[in-house]
């Protein structure tokens, strides 16, 4: 009897032994390939910080490894921050960030509870045409822009660039938000115009607080490509007083071939700071939003 | 508190299907009429069209008595409870329920009182903080009714608000449901595909069936008195018996002969009603209750026939019977202690009484 119960436990064990393995399999491989990726990611901003905290003879020195740091200063930081023009491209784009996110949520909200709550004749269409200008690249867009923001003699003038920057923001949020506003049960809307409200009130007070992990991720999209957006600075400002920092920051601290390399890194990762703050704080919410719809049917 | 009257209203959609087909009735005051039919046979719709969610596309609806085909929903002073609740998942239950009010601009005091008398009444007083997610599937409903109550409407409408409960809470509920009419007496129209909820709740039922109304009236006279075969299917649990017969005159007296030969008396008093029909194929209705063993203390006009089960169910305070009859099912049901085996005849008695005849060509019951 023993002889016959034998083979059949140790086929079990077998069994277990290779889930358990197939198991640790995936794990190394995740693992393995999410560090080697974040190396990837982590290495050009690790690299900046370490450039950012060298002199320009250190940085010039060819002798040691770049990845290390002999005597570290702040000096490229205190440089920037004392520099009135640094000052200036940081305030131009935030105000410049803060007017398109405030234009593209307002625009993007109200279109995508009309296109994807309010049923009317053509709105499908509408929808997917939103959508589809999105996929126009802003290199193919700034020569007939260039032109309307011409016309409207906005050029080489920083509220010009919250004129175009929405043809980017737009098509992208409101599409975020169609998506997120079909996540909520029609019931919802049907039950608020019951008890008496008008759709201003039914966007105001029952889809804007529950859409708000939506909300908050199409804001955050709007704030990055506002913020890091370089085509179309680079194409319509042209003083440095009106530039935002994404161009200040390469246009004043390139001189013909001379790079203030330390300064330069050191911008760039003051200029990535604020998105790096938001992300951070808000990251929860953004993966929510992003997906909605995936998880709620 | 008011009546509503739907008078020939049609719902088509865009290619001309109709999904309701031209409905009469009239709804008193206090009344809790329930809508009942399996599903696509409009009750929904027309629901929805006295709500004013879905626009009608020919006839009228009058609430109060004031017709109410291009009132928006929020002007015709109704409340509705859905199916899945439909409660704002970022406002506690004291907001959902005061947010019509607050819309129509209420003193806070006066709110504040409605809401808490209407907590009172459902008995959800202790709940009055929490967010909808953080309650049961019964608490919410409980809410969606409040929502519904501190509104004080001239009409209540529920679509299958208990559908999304499990069986014991639906139960529960639907008690819940008839305590809280019995105290506010508002008009209420009620749509399930559930019978029992129908029959349990209604003053008046409303059978519809692709899109019509097939018979209205209190939930009795519905069990009783079926006016089509369809109710008389609906109606009742398990369904009513339909076995093909014929009607046959012999010697001044009416029988019901089933093909395999098996002739049943018709009752004196109903002679007269079935004379007509003599000679013709019929189905004759009976439902399992009145089809059964002989230890009914009733000895009125019983017919005895013999059919061999293929299943017994015995499910406690009964034992069903099912048998196949040239190629009908039939069910009967049996005392308990009745010696039932499968295979071997069985001795049954027909309440002549409770049956129904159904013309074959019309579908409409004799």
């Amino acid at each position: 009897m023993s002889a016959t119960t034998i083979p059949v436990k140790q086929g079990i064990y077998h069994k277990a032994g290779s889930l358990r393995r197939e198991r640790r399999w995936a794990l190394w491989t995740a693992y393995l390939s999410l560090i080697v990726s974040a190396i990837i990611m982590l290495a050009p901003p690790v690299y900046m910080l370490l450039t950012s905290l060298k002199t320009s003879a250190e940085v010039a020195d060819q002798s040691g490894s770049p990845w290390w740091v002999s005597s570290p200063t702040l000096e490229n930081y205190w440089a920037l921050l004392g520099n009135r023009m640094f000052i200036d491209f940081f305030l131009n784009s935030a105000k410049v960030t803060i007017a398109v996110v405030a234009l593209t949520m307002v625009i993007s909200v109200l279109a995508a509870f009309a296109l994807g709550r309010m049923r009317f004749w053509g709105s499908q269409a509408l929808a997917t045409g939103v959508f589809l200008t999105y996929l126009v690249p802003d290199t193919l867009l700034f020569i007939p822009l260039y032109q309307i923001v011409g016309g409207l003699g906005l050029l080489d003038n920083a509220w010009g660039l919250v004129l175009v920057y929405p043809t980017l923001t737009v098509p992208f949020c409101t599409w975020i938000m169609i998506g997120y506003f079909a996540s909520i049960p029609k019931e919802l809307d049907e039950a608020a115009l019951i008890d008496g409200a008008n759709w201003m009130q039914m966007l105001w007070k029952i889809f804007i607080p529950v859409a708000l992990p939506g909300i908050i991720a199409a804001t955050i999209f709007a704030f990055t490509v506002s913020w890091a957006a370089f085509v179309y600075p680079t194409a319509f400002i042209t003083s440095p007083a009106e530039m935002p920092m994404t161009i200040g920051v390469v246009s004043q601290l390139i001189r013909g071939d001379t790079f203030a390399w330390g300064q330069l890194m050191a911008g760039a990762l003051l200029a990535a700071l604020p998105p790096v703050v938001i992300y951070a704080f808000l990251m929860d919410y953004y993966i929510a939003g992003l997906t909605a719809g995936a998880t709620k049917g | 508190m008011a009546q509503v009257s739907l008078r020939k209203v049609i719902k088509a959609y865009e290619g001309g299907v109709q999904a309701v087909k031209g409905i009469d009735l009239e709804i008193a005051d206090h009344e809790f009429v329930v809508l009942v039919g399996p599903s696509g046979c409009g009750k929904s719709t027309t629901l929805r069209m006295i709500a004013g969610l879905e626009e009608i596309s020919g006839g009228d609806i009058a609430i109060g008595g004031t017709i109410v085909n291009d009132i928006p929903p929020r002007d015709r002073d109704i409340a509705m409870v859905f199916q899945n609740y439909a409660l704002y998942p970022h406002m506690s239950v004291y907001d959902n329920m005061a947010f019509g009010l607050t819309l129509r601009k209420f003193p806070k005091a006066e709110i504040d009182k409605r809401v808490k008398e209407a907590a009172r009444i459902l008995d959800i007083t202790p709940l009055l903080e929490r967010k909808p997610k953080a309650l049961s599937g019964g608490q919410r409903q409980r809410v969606a009714m409040g929502r519904a109550i501190v509104r004080d409407p001239k009409v209540f409408l529920f679509d299958e608000p208990l559908s999304n409960l499990d069986a014991k809470l639906r139960v529960q509920m639907r008690t819940e449901i008839k305590k809280v009419h019995q105290t506010v007496k508002t008009t209420t129209i009620y749509v399930t595909h559930d019978q029992v909820e129908a029959m349990t709740l209604a003053d008046r039922v409303v059978v519809m069936n692709h899109g019509v109304i097939e018979q209205v009236g209190p939930p009795q006279e519905l069990y009783h008195h079926p006016a089509t075969k369809f109710v008389a299917g609906f109606i009742g649990s398990p369904a009513m018996n339909f076995i093909p017969a014929r009607i046959e005159e012999a010697s001044g007296a009416l029988n019901v002969v089933m093909n395999n030969g098996t002739t049943l008396a018709v009752p004196e008093d109903r002679v007269a009603r079935y004379r007509p029909h003599a000679g013709k194929q019929v189905l004759f209705g009976i439902r399992p209750e009145h089809l059964t063993d002989d230890k009914t203390m009733d000895k009125s006009n019983l017919a005895p026939l013999s059919l061999t089960p293929e299943v017994i169910e015995p499910m406690g305070m009964e034992t069903l019977a099912h048998f196949r009859h040239e190629g009908t099912e039939i069910t009967a049901r049996l005392d308990p202690s009745t010696p039932a085996e499968v295979g071997k005849p069985l001795a049954l008695i027909a309440h002549m009484n409770q049956m129904h005849i159904i013309d074959p060509t019309t579908d409409k019951v004799i």
